[in-house]
């Protein structure tokens, strides 16, 4: 064989020795059966407060829907992102649009690893790389909550994406790089109601999936944590909620959670409006805990570009 | 020629003046709104203490306020664009709902100050009722801050 024979079958090899490796290293990773075993009988009263907590309906309800028709989660809102269009799906109690048929496993592996029933990733639009930071337990009550919501019949539509974003084993490697169940924050000496805040923010309720800006990967810039962001859809911005950038007062934040006013009465507006709705369903303590995690956090500089 | 400059400024000043920007004044008449909001909160959140007279006063005159939102004349055909107009297009795509809503306000409104809350639960839940209304429209209507 000549050298350049040879240096074909090497290179060959070192592909397909690279491809074996992206293969294993991009393999979804269900939770172990140990883990699923200890999931304990979930409390739907209790999930009924993490249903709120996580936000689902901001994305999983009907686009426009008001009232309690928000438990129907029929799916069908669009993210157009940078990466293409994501479309949310059903997540009703149907047994074949939606997750009826789930087990309290099939949540968990959904919500803590980004992993579907038939074991291939999620788009991590679905915020699990914030829900993976949630105790497993919280997920077994969410479980039997969603047990008691409506069937809706219907699948939405498919994502529209773009190469090379559409090659879902490629999540593999964002997973490996971004997913992590760790706390973002280390805040030394946080009273109950901050580390309560701490779990809410960054674990069910998600809030840095948009406050905080995106690397080219679209993982979070943890450096920047709720730092504020553009807008994932394209224009605007969203807010930084440090106190870097929001001045308002503990009592303030949560008077905001719970009715929609600003502390000089503007009001709540754009994607954050379904946001608040549901933290308005929350317990008065959780509000306050939230406002008290932010409160406690690094004050930061913006993090999107200064205006023109 | 310095006449005529003359004159043509005084006239843009003069119409400016009487004719005053769309987007200036309905941000003018929603603050407005928050004026009286500003009022009421304070009660319902326990900061100071429930004052029924105090209540319907300030709920009489959020009503007045609300009556004045016309959204032909606040809201005409293209008054968006330009530095911190955040009006989004789809209002004139979406009219007849967005006169609705402007109209539910204004009953809503109403409703609640024909029969005033009489404690600050009921404050409160009055409030929730009304801010739904805010935030209903600047969900669709108006567009992010930058």
């Amino acid at each position: 064989m000549n050298l350049l024979g040879k240096l074909a079958v090497a290179a060959a090899i070192v592909a397909a020795a690279g491809g074996l490796v992206f293969w294993f290293a991009t393999a979804p990773e269900p939770l172990s059966e140990q883990s699923l075993a200890a999931l304990p009988q979930g409390d739907a009263a209790r999930g009924e407060r993490i249903f709120w907590a996580g936000g689902c309906t901001s994305c999983h309800a009907r686009p426009g829907s008001q009232g309690d028709a928000v438990l129907e989660l029929s799916g069908g809102l669009e993210l157009r992102t940078p990466f293409g269009t994501f479309v949310a799906p059903n997540i009703s109690q149907h047994p074949d649009d939606g997750i009826g048929s789930w087990t309290a496993g099939d949540l968990a592996n959904a919500m803590l690893r980004g992993v579907s029933p038939r074991g291939s990733h999620y788009y991590p639009a679905f915020p699990y790389g914030s829900y993976a930071r949630m105790d497993p337990a919280d997920v077994a009550d969410l479980y039997a909550f969603m047990k008691t919501l409506p069937v809706v019949e219907g699948r939405a539509a498919a994502n529209a994406l773009k190469f090379p974003f559409s090659i879902r084993r490629g999540i593999g490697v964002w997973k490996f790089v971004h997913l992590s169940p760790d706390p973002v924050l280390e805040i030394p000496d946080a009273s109950e109601q901050v580390a309560r805040g701490q779990y809410l923010v960054e674990g069910p309720g998600h809030c840095g999936e948009c406050h905080t800006p995106r690397d080219v990967s679209g993982g979070l810039k943890k450096d920047e944590w709720l730092a504020g962001a553009v807008a994932a859809e394209g224009e605007g911005v969203v807010p930084n909620i440090t106190p870097g950038g929001l001045d308002w007062s503990a009592g303030e934040i949560a008077y905001f959670l719970e009715s929609g006013f600003t502390p000089d009465f503007d009001s709540v507006g754009g994607s954050m409006v379904a946001v608040q709705k549901n933290m308005a369903r929350l317990p008065t303590e959780d509000r306050e805990a939230v406002a008290a995690y932010l409160k406690a956090g690094p004050a930061r500089e913006n993090g999107y570009p200064a205006r023109q | 020629m310095k006449t005529f400059l003359l004159a043509v400024t005084t006239f843009t000043l003069v119409s400016g003046a009487s004719f005053a920007d769309p987007h200036e004044d309905r941000v003018a008449l929603m603050k407005s709104f928050g004026q009286q909001l500003g009022q009421l909160a304070p009660m319902a959140k326990g900061e100071k203490p429930f004052d029924a007279a105090a209540t319907a006063a300030a709920l009489t005159e959020l009503q007045a306020r609300t009556e004045k939102f016309d959204a032909a004349v606040l809201f005409p055909e293209g008054s968006t664009g330009g530095d911190k107009n955040r009006a989004l297009p789809v209002i004139w795509t979406a009219w007849d709902d967005f006169t609705a809503r402007a109209d539910k306000l204004k009953a809503d409104v109403a409703e609640v100050a024909a029969t005033p809350p009489a404690d600050q639960a009921a404050l409160g839940a009055a409030l929730g009722k009304i801010g739904s209304n805010c935030g209903g429209c600047h969900e669709v209507y108006r567009a992010p801050e930058g």
